[in-house]
């Protein structure tokens, strides 16, 4: 053991990180967010012109280039953050090489920050306003986004700068059971869907009084959409390492393991380096900061497959099993892992321990609600004007979010529904729009918190298809083992096939309504059980837009293509432009005698081509539900 | 520990060793539940054919039976109108996807399916789902018996019997979801894998899916009992 104390060892480890950084900040620093959602934006090449530009300049001695993580304006990618002493930070978005070149010329070489193209300055300052200025800036509250996209995810001195390991330092000079105490009394909620609350898990495990113990960090996130674990870790990934290593002192783990989706390359990589990172400075395996408590981490890289985030089957696919879930009893904090005793918890959970601990679990619980105290992270994405990753208190209303912080729905659309909770979570109408976000409430009105994906619907959307499309997910994601989920859900997708091209009356909707519940009902794991949410809530909430399909034959979004046709109106039809008769891959679209177009119906296969291709003064191309034409309504209509 | 504990189930007191699953201890005492994929020496029950329900007093929702070991002062009943919804549910979820020619099946009169189906009063034939149609090749390679997928149930009693009796590991689940088959490494047929055609995975198999083909001429078939 060392001579000094733990928090002389951090003493030490933070003024080497701060003059680390410091002279870092005498620099100019471009900080380019090259998360996975920056990177698809073309960040890199961004990086690359900034490279280019800066040494076109001459200016490399002085300009430092770095990426950096997703700071969750996603709608503004590529963008990226330029400090240049004598400056606040800013925050440039919607980035190309034109605006690159203006940049380096005008702001880096001279010195005009070109506001113009500015979004929002980083800190405070009288000159330009923030992201806490824009009107979302009221409701958002960002703690384990705090630091996401401000710091170099890839040099652990940015982390330590800030404070980071501190709450290691102090909690090794306490003992074991304050950590676990002061978890306990925060009320912190798993954040992994189902909002278990972590201390009571630890505890269970303390009291399994394993010889050996294990701490695993559940990143698959497997939700389509869902991307807010891969940000942190991408981002900030020393906060889930110090909140794992919290956890293993407080519940005597000597190993720990992050599975991590194979399709998550840079966050596989963040991670290892910040491990590295953490042995070298010793505050990962043994002896961290000269005590005798040892731990280390390893990765582990996940095949893919939905269901193993399901804790039970990301145990067994790591011990090179079938990935499938068990029935529990005995739950993972009894025998895990190899049999022994094992905490599993979300990224996110674990990103708010050292939070917590630093800053004691009193302030956390003044976050939020007192049943569900702290933040909630979104992913906000479909008909919302700023997608992107969000962090608001608890208890913010879906309102709230959806038309504060996401500035409502774009091109003056209505809202029809919002579906929240990922493929298994629930659609809520617009009744339901002053539901406070929080594990409970959201439960009760049939939704869940589920990963925190939150897909925006407008009237162009059709609950139908909608119900379908997240239960044919969930369908092909089925591991197959129990009879409800793997044979229930085939047969709910056949029903709302039928459903989506007409077929069935009001009896088809009760039996599917019955077998959705049963399914929720008697499945083995939560992937069954959750599975029917989308259809059960869209039954409940959009009754009328099923029956409009099955009675009618009509798709009220005009959405089903079984259900609709195209159609030209003739007053609208301007006859001398040709346009559509081109877009046809089909040739289904001929010249009348008249000079008016028509769509030879026989040839149609509703590609929508005709109707994007009609220029907007005309706007002839109408879609019909149900498929009659008028010409045979009237017919009918005699 | 003692020696025992007492559950009530169905009104009925019964002593049960500790650490016993409910499934067995009611079947024991001649109260039926319906079962597919339970097995006894098992510590932890596969729990995937959701047919065994209960209800016990102080829990909300039916359990499977199988999975919950007996505790002291257990009140439990076996029928009630949310386990015999589930029961139904699933016991025609899994007719939806079997061969139901009884007639040409070796197992008629011989089969679990029919067994739950005459206790439960659910009929065998139901309009609730559409059968789901699949072709599967009759696997009549071993010299002794066959192999019929079309009727297999998923229930994983061979797979046990092969493993754990027979210590031979020739055949396991694969596929996911609605795909998961019964099958021998790399789909080959029984006769070519390592299977030493013990039929122990026969005498297993609570439906027709496994079964022995008949001697020629006309030696009665192996009497499953
Ligand atoms: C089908 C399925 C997929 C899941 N995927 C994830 C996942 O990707 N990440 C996660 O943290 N939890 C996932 N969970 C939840 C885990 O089973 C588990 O509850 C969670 O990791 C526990 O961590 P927490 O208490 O911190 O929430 C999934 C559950 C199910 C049923
Ligand atoms: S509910 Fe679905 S995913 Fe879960 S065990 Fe059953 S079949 Fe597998
Ligand atoms: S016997 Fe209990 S689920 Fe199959």
């Amino acid at each position: 053991m060392s001579s000094l104390t733990p928090k002389e060892l951090y003493n030490k480890l933070s003024q080497e990180a701060i003059s680390h950084d410091e002279a870092h900040q005498e620099k100019t620093r471009v900080m380019v967010g090259t998360a996975t959602c920056g990177v698809a934006a073309g960040a890199l090449k961004i990086k690359a012109d900034f490279i280019r530009e800066v040494e076109a300049k001459n200016l490399q001695d002085e300009v430092d280039i770095v990426e950096v993580g997703c700071i969750g304006h996603c709608y503004a990618e590529p963008l990226a953050i330029i400090a240049k002493p004598g400056h606040p930070a800013i925050c440039y978005g919607h980035l190309d090489d034109g605006l690159v070149h203006r940049l380096v010329e005008d702001f880096l070489a001279g010195d005009d920050p070109s506001y113009e193209y500015a979004m929002a300055a980083l800190e405070r300052n009288d000159v330009f306003p923030t992201f806490e200025d824009f009107p979302r800036g009221v409701y958002e509250q960002k703690l384990i986004l705090e630091q996401c996209g401000f710091i170099d995810a890839r040099d652990i001195n940015s982390y330590i700068a800030r404070d980071g390991y501190s709450a290691l330092a102090m909690a090794l000079e306490e003992k074991p059971g304050w950590i676990l105490d002061e978890v306990k009394a925060s009320n912190l909620r798993g954040r992994g869907g189902a909002g278990f609350p972590a201390g009571r898990k630890w505890e269970a495990c303390i009291r399994s009084k394993g010889e050996e113990i294990y701490v695993i960090c559940n990143a698959d996130e497997g939700d389509p959409g869902a991307f807010m674990d891969r940000s942190i870790l991408e981002s900030d990934p020393h906060l889930v390492i110090e909140g794992m290593i919290l956890c293993a002192f407080a519940v005597g783990a000597r190993k720990g393991y992050l599975y991590i989706r194979a399709e998550y390359p840079r966050a596989v990589t963040h991670v290892q380096e910040a491990i590295d990172q953490a042995r070298v400075k010793g505050l990962l395996g043994e002896s961290i900061l000269g005590t005798d408590f040892s731990f280390d981490l390893e990765i582990f890289q996940g095949s893919g497959a939905f269901v193993c985030g399901e804790a039970t089957a990301l145990v067994n696919s790591m011990e090179g099993k079938m990935g499938m879930p068990e029935s529990r009893p005995p739950r993972l904090a009894q025998k895990g892992y190899r049999g022994k005793p094992t905490v599993l918890n979300n990224v996110k959970t674990f990103a708010y321990v050292p939070l917590i601990i630093r800053k004691g679990a009193k302030w956390f619980k003044e976050i939020g609600t007192p049943e569900n105290p702290g933040t909630a992270v979104f992913s906000l994405v479909g008909k919302v004007v700023n997608t992107g990753l969000v962090e608001v208190p608890m208890g913010t209303t879906l309102r709230q979010l959806i038309y504060e912080v996401g500035d409502g729905l774009p091109n003056g659309k209505e809202f029809k529904a919002v579906q929240i909770g990922g493929p298994s979570g629930g659609c809520l109408p617009e009744t339901a729009l002053d539901v406070p976000i929080d594990f409970d409430s959201l439960q009760d009105a049939g939704a869940i918190m589920g990963s925190g994906g939150l897909v925006v619907m407008d009237e162009d959307d059709c609950m139908v298809s909608v119900a379908r499309y997240f239960l044919e997910f969930t369908q092909h994601e089925s591991c197959g083992k129990c009879t409800f989920c793997r044979l229930g859900t085939k047969h709910m997708l056949d029903i709302l096939t039928g459903i989506t091209k007409g077929e069935g009356d009001d009896e088809t909707l009760n039996l599917l309504e019955e077998l959705a519940e049963d399914v929720r009902d008697g499945s083995l794991c939560n992937l069954g059980r959750t599975a029917p949410n989308p259809v059960l809530t869209t039954l409940k909430y959009f009754r009328d837009e099923y029956k409009a399909h099955i009675l009618e034959g009509r798709c009220p979004a005009k959405v089903c293509r079984d259900l609709l046709l195209y159609y030209i109106e003739p007053p609208k039809c301007s006859k001398l432009c040709n346009v559509c008769v081109g877009s046809c891959p089909t040739e289904a679209i001929f010249t009348r005698d008249d000079g008016l177009k028509e769509i030879d119906q026989e040839k149609c296969v509703k590609c929508d081509n005709c109707l994007k291709a009609c220029p907007d003064e005309y706007n002839a191309v109408v879609k019909l539900s149900p498929p009659v034409l008028p010409s045979e309504k009237e017919r009918k209509a005699k | 520990m003692s020696e025992y504990v007492t559950v009530k189930i169905d009104g009925q007191e019964i002593k049960a060793k500790p650490g016993e699953k409910l499934l067995w201890v009611a079947l024991d005492n001649d109260i039926y539940i319906p079962h597919l994929c339970g097995i006894r020496s098992e510590e932890r029950s596969n729990a995937s054919c959701r047919l065994c329900f209960v209800e016990i007093e102080g829990i909300p929702r039916p359990v499977t039976s199988c999975t919950k070991t007996v505790e002291d002062g257990m009140v439990v009943i076996t029928r009630s109108e949310r386990v015999d919804r589930l029961v139904k549910t699933a016991f025609e979820l899994i007719l939806s996807d079997h061969n139901l020619k009884c007639r040409e099946c070796p197992a008629n009169r011989n089969c679990v399916l029919q067994v739950i189906a005459k206790k439960r009063k659910i009929k065998l034939r139901h309009d609730r789902f559409k059968p789901i149609a699949r072709e599967y090749e009759l696997d009549d390679s071993p010299a002794g018996f066959a192999f019929d997928r079309s009727r297999c149930v998923l229930c994983g009693q061979c797979i046990w019997a092969d493993r754990e009796e027979a210590k031979v590991g020739a055949i396991g689940f694969t596929k996911r979801g609605i795909n998961r088959v019964v099958t021998t490494f790399k789909d080959l047929p029984l006769a070519e894998s390592i299977c030493t055609q013990c039929m122990l995975c026969v005498e297993a198999c609570p439906v027709g899916a496994l079964f022995y083909k008949k001697k020629e001429p006309h030696t009665a078939t192996a009497d499953k009992s």
